[in-house]
């Protein structure tokens, strides 16, 4: 059994344990002990994944294993990880740890939370491990289904609304993306559905006919850009993050929605590279309009969790705008800022889940004066603020500029117009923010109840603290996560090749 | 005359045994009216279908396939495993009728129903094992005319003779259909034997294309496809909730498979295929889409099951398409699935209508505050009935996909693909009564009986792992066949 495998056993176990466990303190020591182990097994694959790499193994993926599963059709479980993936498997690892604690205190039906919150996890993890379409499919929808009902029962607001809206969207955009597997595997021969081999076989990705490509093409890209958000299918988002509970608004955007942009990278324009050129100018536009517009729509919103989740459609939008430029530097900062919004989006869901505990509000016009009342939090929602809008020394900074210098390297005008639109989001996303700090946290406090309210309890300061070191901890030393995710990403661009666009009637 | 040939029938003859024994029992243990004093129960039926199971499991191997009585009868081993299918079936139903036939009102009369079953489940053998038309026919009225008596069995209910009524008159006329088309057929070929007329039969003869419109629309009346299902709600709702489940499973799967064995033996010929795909291909958009249009605005529960069952069917016939051998694996095992998934739904349906009398979707609010288990073992087929892994049946919707796809129909899967949305849409309105609603009355908690535990535990192991296991599917492979 290869140890990747166990990324998806030890969710497993948790689950089974899970199901036996009794009282609320079974079920804490339950998920203490499975989250701590997947970001012990995070961290350790993270080491000798550099170690290995350091020492000369440059095969595209590494611990590969391959299990066939359904033979006649050629499905096999297959797993791997290059640099990408390890970059995302350590974030999920994060967000589930802190996610745990951040759920602490959660009541009622707790052991059915954590089972659906587990499940999702597992869902995660499989997507990021495996190689495999059919296997990576199935994680992917294993971990969207738990959503609804996470929203819908533990949700607040217009949960079952909000629940139904994100599960029918995600749901569609998987079925243009089964359409898009079968398209990809049975264009290139019907042979096997291991992503790598479907690259590097001879008569593999490049021989699909540009024709069939440019059908599948789009149905993938729009099936994974519905989960990361690609303008005109990120509605869901909205109002999924506001309605969800804490943990899962931070595992949604942490993580799922990175989901989104992987899956577009890995198996859309890595499989069907021609199409990718030719078509990619469309979702190039697409993206942008995602990038300003969310955060235009963020700058007028009331509510503390939609603010939080039209900024995350325009960090999202940059995600797939990156990765759209197909260069090296670019898509590099693409997964960096897949890792910085993953980390920083948690921080800033969790800290909303906290004020909203105590204050029972999450709109701006009620709230006023926290830092006085709970300088813990209130300190590190500055922080989180601060990461958000791209100050140097955090980590939002390294990913966008290393995602704007990128996209500046495609010297046509085209690409460099639309490089400055997205530009200006970081200023935009600088008023919202600043904004936002300075109506809630300063100022004098209106609400007298307030006044009485406690600051962040020992499970909070942890999550919060873990995650603020790895936002930080990113941001001062980000070369040693770029080298690597540089090595996963280089060989998929010299794959992809990048051509102008014959069909582009803005070049 | 070689009577060796009735070896090959041993599916059957050991099948009538069982009915026979069942028959001798119900004479002698029989409950007695006044008392309600009997040991009839349903140990010895369901026993005895599994011994008959186990000892018909099929052979192995590939190459042993027969033909009996100059054709008339066949036998491959995937007919077996189809047989083994439908057998497994109805033993669950078996198990979760036993609440309902525990009722005073029904503990007399449970042995007709057991014998009824099995002689539907006899004619449907029949109709599997068939070489030629009239024993085909034959199997088929056998299949449908004791299925008219069990749904009406509660016949002092007036809705359950209304959809016996109603059942039995569709029946007929679509048998009378099917007789039309298989006349036109003998007419242009002069034989009824499926293998002659699958070589007489050319793809120009009008009487041939006409045959094959008469066939396909007399079994769609059986299988319910779109725009021959108008009588599938009214009678789903009507019967008793276990025939229900026997029908739209059993019945309705038996069904299916037939219809691609003969179309692939009978009207196999190019040009023919090319005809049926494209009938299917409409048959199949209307079937999904209007059945799921029509689920959304359910409100009793087995009317819902009633359209979800429609547009199941629907996808089932996407295997049918073009007749190829990984359409065939892909729709036997999405009908093992299916079953495992929807009779386990029903089992459900069924104990908390004998326990509270409710069947209503809002009778469903708050199910999982005073039912947990049942509640979340619901929910596990209806995921597995909108294809959400890691439940089977994403894996069975995501095979018969594939195999549509590879038979180049990409605009159907795609169609059907949008449709799994709203069909998921509907499912998780259940799932939402049960888990987010709230309700001042829910049904009450109580302890179903061990039968029924018994069936539930089959269907969610059969939800739970026939899709995780690959073996399964690679079984079943192993004996399936195309056209060619």
């Amino acid at each position: 059994m290869n140890f990747l495998s166990l990324f998806v056993f030890i969710p497993m176990v948790m689950l089974l344990g899970l199901w036996l466990a009794k009282g609320i303190k079974g079920i804490r020591a339950v998920m203490v002990a499975g989250s701590s182990a997947l970001l012990a097994l995070a961290v350790y694959l993270t080491v000798i994944f550099l170690n290995d790499r350091a020492a000369g193994q440059t095969a595209e993926m590494l611990y590969t294993a391959s299990f066939s599963w359904f033979e006649p059709l050629h499905i096999c479980y297959s797993v791997g990880v290059d640099g990408i993936s390890v970059a995302m498997l350590l974030l999920s690892a994060v967000i589930v740890f802190t996610g745990t604690f951040a759920s602490w205190q959660l009541k009622p039906l707790t052991k059915e939370y954590f089972l659906w919150f587990t499940l999702l996890s597992l869902g995660v993890f499989g997507f990021f491990i495996s190689i495999d379409m059919f296997a990576m499919f199935m994680f992917y929808e294993i971990a969207l289904i738990p959503m609804y009902l996470l929203i819908g029962v533990w949700g607040s607001g217009k949960k079952e609304y909000a629940a139904m809206k994100l599960t029918l969207m995600l749901m569609g955009g998987s079925a243009f993306l089964m359409c898009g597997i079968f398209g990809i595997f049975y264009g290139a021969g019907g042979q096997t559905m291991n992503i790598i081999d479907i690259a590097n076989h001879t008569g593999g990705a490049h021989a699909i006919d540009l024709a069939q490509q440019c059908i599948w093409f789009p149905l993938t890209f729009i099936g994974f850009g519905v989960l990361g958000a690609l303008f005109p299918f990120h509605t869901w988002s909205p109002d999924g993050h506001a309605s969800a509970p804490t943990a899962v608004s931070m595992l949604h955007a942490g993580v799922l929605m990175k989901l989104g942009g992987y899956g577009c990278f890995r198996i859309a324009m890595y499989l069907m590279p021609e199409a990718a050129n030719e078509l990619g100018w469309i979702f190039l536009i697409l993206t942008g309009i995602s990038v300003v517009y969310g955060a235009f729509s963020a700058c007028v919103q009331t509510d503390l969790k939609y603010i939080n989740a039209y900024s995350s459609v325009s960090h999202c939008g940059l995600v797939l705008f990156a990765i759209l430029m197909m260069n090296v530097t670019s898509c590099t900062g693409a997964v960096l800022q897949m890792l910085s919004h993953g980390l920083m989006t948690a921080l800033f869901f969790a800290l909303i889940g906290m004020i909203y505990g105590r204050t029972h509000t999450r709109d701006i016009r009620e709230l006023s004066g926290l830092m006085r009342i709970m300088p813990f939090l209130a300190v590190c929602y500055v922080i989180a603020g601060l990461a958000n809008l791209g100050l140097p020394g955090l980590s939002g900074f390294i990913a966008e500029m290393t995602i704007f210098v990128g996209s500046f390297q495609n010297a046509d005008t085209f690409h460099r117009v639309l490089t400055i639109a997205a530009c200006t989001s970081i200023v935009i996303t600088a008023v919202y923010i600043l904004r936002l700090v300075g109506k809630i946290l300063y100022g004098t406090c209106t609400n007298e109840h307030h006044l009485k309210l406690t600051d962040a309890t020992w499970d909070e300061r942890f999550a919060v603290i873990c995650l603020i070191v790895a936002v930080a901890g990113l941001g001062m030393a980000p070369l040693w996560v770029s080298d690597m995710i540089t090595t996963g990403v280089e060989p998929i661009i010299n794959h992809i090749g990048h051509t102008a666009s014959t069909s582009n009637p803005f070049l | 005359m070689d009577y060796s040939q009735f070896l090959y029938m041993h599916e059957e003859l050991s099948l009538l045994a069982v009915i026979t024994i069942l028959f001798l029992a119900d004479l002698f243990m029989c409950p007695d009216k006044k008392s309600g004093k009997g040991t009839f129960n349903t140990v010895l039926p369901v026993l005895l279908l599994t011994a008959h199971t186990l000892l018909n499991l099929l052979p192995c191997s590939e190459a042993y396939s027969a033909e009996a009585f100059g054709g008339m009868y066949q036998y491959t081993p995937m007919m077996t495993l189809v047989k083994t299918v439908l057998n497994v079936g109805t033993i669950v139903v078996f198990l979760m009728a036993h609440e309902w036939l525990a009722r005073p009102e029904n503990r007399v009369k449970q042995g007709e129903f057991y014998l009824l079953v099995l002689f539907t489940l006899l004619g449907m053998y029949f109709m599997i094992s068939s070489g030629h038309f009239l024993m085909f026919f034959i199997g088929l009225e056998l299949a449908s005319v004791p299925m008219a008596a069990i749904v009406a069995f509660d016949k002092t209910r007036y809705e359950s003779a209304e959809a016996g009524a109603k059942f039995i008159l569709l029946a007929l006329f679509s048998s009378a259909l099917l007789l039309y088309g298989i006349s036109l057929v003998y007419g242009g070929t002069g034989s009824l034997y499926f293998d002659e007329i699958g070589i007489l039969l050319s793809g120009e003869s009008l009487l041939g294309i006409l045959g094959l419109a008469l066939f396909i629309t007399g079994m769609g009346f059986k299988i319910s496809l779109v725009p021959f299902h108008l009588w599938t709600a009214d009678t789903y709702e009507g019967a008793p909730t276990v025939v229900t489940g026997y029908l739209s499973v059993i019945s309705k799967g038996s069904a299916a498979f037939v219809l691609m064995t003969v179309l692939m033996k009978v009207f196999g010929v190019a040009s023919l295929v090319e005809t049926w795909n494209t009938g299917f291909f409409w048959i199949i958009i209307a079937s999904i889409t209007i059945a799921n249009l029509f689920a959304i605005r359910q409100k009793n529960l087995k009317r819902f099951m009633a359209f979800s069952a429609i547009s199941q069917a629907g996808y089932l016939v996407l295997g049918i398409m073009d007749g190829t051998a990984q359409g065939m694996t892909a729709l036997v095992f999405y009908l093992l699935v299916y079953m495992a998934a929807n009779l386990g739904a029903f089992a459900v349906l069924n104990v908390v209508e004998q326990r509270s009398g409710k069947i209503g979707m809002d009778d469903y609010d708050g199910l999982y505050q005073t039912n947990p288990r049942l509640a979340f073992l619901m929910t596990l087929c209806l995921f597995s009935l909108a294809g959400i892994p890691p439940f089977a049946g994403f894996f069975s919707k995501f095979f018969i996909f594939m195999a549509a796809f590879k038979a180049g129909f990409h605009l159907l899967v795609f169609i059907a693909l949008v449709n799994t949305v709203i069909s998921l849409y509907y499912y998780l309105l259940i799932v939402k009564a049960m888990y987010i609603k709230k309700n001042e009355h829910p049904v009450e908690a109580f302890r179903s009986d061990g039968y029924t535990r018994a069936a539930l535990f089959i269907c969610t192991a059969g939800v739970v792992l026939l899709g995780l296991a690959g073996v399964v599917y690679n079984f079943i492979d192993g004996f399936s066949y195309g056209i060619n």
